[in-house]
Parts: structure tokens; sequence; C-alpha cells
């Protein structure tokens, strides 16, 4: 048994419209890295958990596809899936085999094709991860429609405008222009995000995060192998939540119960102080798969109290050198959104983060060294905050 | 798409596969031939009086013999109290518009209309309801009162409610 679990080594591939390599051949971009930095052999993986959402891509068993095309044959697998927030289940699964005594060292990918499938299906599929019944089969939700629920409901709360949302999109933008592996390495003004045509009112397609092709892969370890490892960083704490299926069965649409109550686990567990746990952190990546969510993110995760979160992106505090930097690898709006790769892509970025290996002008001052990762499935169906660290506790 | 399946069945008879080159990457690509549709069957026995509910205009909610809680979308047990005796009674249909959002970009299984708008209003009754809403969403505000009304879908010709500003 490891109480204590460590990430010893990642990958990542290049994400965007990935047409130009197979489901496998675009996991192995991102497992040879992890193997590789990690110092293990295939030989060395106790069990492989495989995070992917499927439904618009071909091969439905990846976990056996990648035993077949990586040579972890006969390890044990697992694929899991989260809605949005797969990738960080599929750490949890890693994280719980490690410190139950089952496994020693655990492989985790995260993948995901999804221009395998043409956008309108894509829409399509994403839109039926509600409440099927209730919200997609009668009156045809997207996701973007689900999140702008929330969207309007917080401008109507708290007075916040279009334009605060797209600030959002243009800090993400500005540091995914940094990051060589984002989907969008370009700046935008906020201007360009106002003037791009309505998706779900609202949202412009400049507060939405694309639909994207991406693998991103950690190996995790038990503290007996992790100390043998020079570049490490301690998964410290995760707290997870669920919420209701149906939006209508829940009380209010400014805030995520499900990521309140991961975070206030996740921050228990890791000792973190809740009225500022912004102090504790060097930085964080949240789930903005939607401009409006980052927002509501900073509030769930109490970096700012109810109704203020929107004052941090008008004042650019979560700008390098502010309160606390969010999402500068690009977050899912300029970095992309491969649904079962992002929230191992989050891992990925933690770890560069924290040992200092991120690239010129996105990284941060590592003083205190931890990091918060918030990775949220379908529309706060499930969360996931996972708090990493340079240090065991 | 009819663009796409001549020029697969070209590439079929001119070199031997249903292939085509991605137009960015010119990465090629195998186009699928075994296209799935989807249709599911969705049990609605247990909830049917909503339905017929609907057929008299009426909106039907559950509620638990037991503990009174009340469930909309109905639902058949209640979790509260660990009692599935539950009873159909009927919501008042008025209320308070909470949020909404107005659909442009739409799915492929909408696209015979025309951009809709959905809300969430919170019944009198205390449960919370979401519908399309009639008329023009740039002439109502979150905090306004709102009644549900039952009406015939203009495409499908099938019954469901919809929200209307009052």
């Amino acid at each position: 048994m490891s109480e204590n679990v460590a990430v010893i080594g990642v990958g990542h591939s290049k994400f965007g419209m990935r047409k130009d390599v197979s489901i496998p051949e675009l996991a192995w971009e991102a497992i040879k890295p992890a193997l590789k930095s990690a110092n293990v052999e295939q030989k060395d993986i106790d069990f492989f958990v495989v995070g992917n959402a499927g439904m618009w891509s071909s091969e439905a068993a990846i976990p056996a596809l990648m035993a077949e095309y990586a040579d972890l044959a006969p390890k044990g697998s697992m694929r899991v899936e989260a809605a949005c927030a797969t990738g960080n289940a599929a750490i949890r699964v890693a994280y719980t085999a490690i410190q139950s005594g089952e496994a020693d060292v655990v492989l985790v990918l995260g993948i995901e094709k999804m221009q395998e499938s043409p956008n309108p299906n894509v829409i399509e599929l994403i839109g039926r991860f509600g409440s099927y019944f209730w919200e997609f089969e009668n009156f045809g939700l997207t996701f973007p429609g689900y999140y702008a629920l929330h969207a309007t409901a917080y401008m109507a709360k708290y007075g916040a405008t279009e334009e605060d949302f797209a600030k959002i999109a243009v800090k993400n933008h500005y540091y995914g222009a940094k990051n060589p592996l984002a989907q969008f390495q370009k700046e935008i003004d906020v201007e360009t995000a106002l003037k791009s045509p309505y998706v779900a009112w609202p949202f412009k397609l400049f507060d939405c995060s694309p639909i994207t092709d991406g693998s991103a892969c950690i190996i995790l370890a038990s503290e007996e192998v992790a100390k043998e490892v020079d570049d490490k960083i301690w998964l410290i704490s995760q707290g997870v939540g669920t919420g209701t299926a149906n939006l209508s069965r829940r009380e209010e649409f400014t805030s995520l119960a499900s990521a309140r109550y991961a975070a206030e686990i996740a921050y228990r567990k890791a000792g973190i102080d809740v009225d500022a746990p912004y102090k504790h952190l060097d930085g964080a990546n949240v789930h903005d798969c939607f401009t409006a969510a980052e927002v509501i993110a900073y509030e769930d995760l109490r970096f700012a109290k109810p109704g203020e979160g929107v004052q941090l992106i008008r004042d650019e505090q979560t700008y390098i050198g502010g309160r606390i930097p969010v999402n500068i690898d690009g977050g899912l709006k300029a970095k992309g959104h491969p649904i079962g790769a992002t929230g191992v892509s989050q891992a990925v970025e933690a770890y560069k983060q924290l040992l200092s290996k991120a690239e010129p002008g996105r990284q941060a001052d590592i003083k205190n060294g931890r990091w918060l990762a918030h990775n949220v499935g379908g529309t706060g169906h499930y969360t996931y905050i996972t708090i990493y660290g340079l240090d065991k506790k | 798409m009819k663009e796409l399946k001549e020029i697969v069945e070209k590439n079929i008879a001119e070199f031997g596969f249903p292939v085509v080159q991605d137009e960015k990457s010119n990465a090629l690509q195998w186009v699928d031939l075994r296209e799935l549709r989807l249709r599911y069957f969705i049990c609605i026995e247990n909830i049917k009086p909503f339905f017929e509910g609907l057929r008299e205009g009426k909106l039907m909610a559950t509620k638990c013999k037991e503990c009174g809680r009340l469930f909309f979308p109905p639902q058949k047990d209640c979790p509260s109290c660990m009692d599935s005796e539950v009873e159909w009674v009927e919501l008042k249909k008025e209320g308070v518009l909470e949020t909404l959002t107005v659909l442009f970009v739409r799915p492929p299984s909408f696209s015979a209309y025309d951009p809709y708008t959905v809300a969430i209003a919170k019944l009198d009754d205390g449960v919370r309801i979401t519908g399309w809403l009639k008329g023009d969403p740039r002439s109502v505000r979150p905090g306004q009162r709102v009644k549900v009304e039952v009406s015939r879908r203009e495409k499908e010709g099938y019954l469901m409610y919809e929200i209307v500003p009052l």
C-alpha cells in the first residue's frame, strides 16, 4: 500500500485537427514520452486506465487496442467515462488503485478523436449529455446551450456582460499562443470575440471551446517507486462531486454544486484554508469549456466570493502576476478540449508548471509548490478536483 | 454530403478504396461506409398520467404520499422516505422565469426548426420546468412572470408544453 502517489512521467500530443494520425497513433504520441520521462518500460506497468468518451470515433475498445499497439498486453486495464471529466476520472481510478496496494505503477491515457465525425454530429452527440428525455429529446439543448443558461443567470444576477466573458477568451488565447501544443496559437482581442456569430445566446463562437483531437498520458507511481525518480509531482488530494442530470432539478444556475462539494473535499484533504485557497496555490487549470464556466469556477473554487469572479477577469487577476494564474496553457478554450484527454492534459500542465518546465511567457512563479486542476463533466454532472504538489503533503 | 458520396464512389472506381484526401492536411482518410442510425425506445409506462394530463391541457407531477415531496419531471419512486406510493397532482402552471438561451447552432435532428429559445422557470408550486419559450426572447428577462401552456409542436405535431411570458 502507498498512501502517497506521484506523477513520474508525462506525455502530450499536439491538440487540434489531427487528420494526420489514427487513434492508436495519436495515443502513442503521448504514451511514448510519458514512458520515457518516467524512465519505465511497458513491463513495469501494473495497470492502465484509458479515459475516452467516444461515440464520435470508430474504436470503442481503446484499452485493448493500445494493449495491442503499445505492447501493454496482458496487463489489466479499464476504460473510464465521466463526460468531459473523463480524464481526471481516469486519474482517480489509477490513484486509488495505487493507494489500495493493487498496483505500483499505473499508466493513464486520455484520448479523444472527435474529428472522425462531422461537426454537426458531434454537436448532436454532446447535446445528448444532459438529461436525454427532458432536455434533449423535446427541447434540443446543445452543450453551449446548457452553459448559456448559466451565463444568462449569472449576467442577470451579478450584472456581468458579454464583454466580460470575452475577456476570458482573450486571456486564454493569449496563453494558448505561447503553448506549442495548443489548437489555437493565436491571440485575439475583445472586439474579435464580440463580433463572432452567436452559437447559443449569450455565447458566441469565441465563448466556446473547440472540437478537438488529442491525447495526454501520465504515469502514476507509489512512493516506493517514485522515490527513485527525480522529476515528479505528488497527488496531494482529490475531491469528486456529482450533480443532477436535469438542470431544472437544481436550485441555482450561477454555481455548480458538484464543484463546490468537490472543492471543499479536495481543500480539506490537502489542509488548505477554504477562505483564501489561492494563497496556497501557484496556479490552476479550470474547466473553461465556455468562458462563463471559468468565471463560475473562480467562485466555486473560492478564488473569489459569489458574484465577484467576474471582477477577477476585469482586473486581470488570473493572468501570471495576478491573484492566481488560471489556464495559462490556453485552457480548453485555446488549447482545445479533446473530451477524454482534457483532465489528463491538466495533470501534464501541473507537472510542467510545478517543475518549472513550461514554455517562455507562460511559466508561473512557483512559491507554494501547489497546483489545482478542476475538471467538470456535463454541466456540473461530475466534478473532479485534483491538487498536485512538489512535496508529498 | 452528396458531394462526398460522389467523390467516394469515384475513388472506389479509380483507386479501389472508399477514400478521400483531407482538404486541410492532405492526409488520406478512409470513409466509413457502415453508417449507423440510432433511435431509442424509452419507457414511459409508469409516468403515463403525465402524458394523459398534457392531452387535457394539464401539467402533472408526482407527490410522495408519505413525505409530500413533489417531483417534476415526475418520477415513480420517492428516494427520501423509500416509499414508492406516489400520487399524481396538477401543477398551477405559473411561475417566474429564471434563465434562458437562444439556440442558433442546432443539433441536426432539430435542423427543421428556426433558432429556438430554451428557458427554465420556477413554478409557484416550487418545482422548476425546462421548455421552449414562446415569443421574442429579447423582450423577456429573468425574474418576470411566465405561464406554461400545452401546445402541439409545429414540425412533429405531438403535444408538449411551452413557457409563455405573462
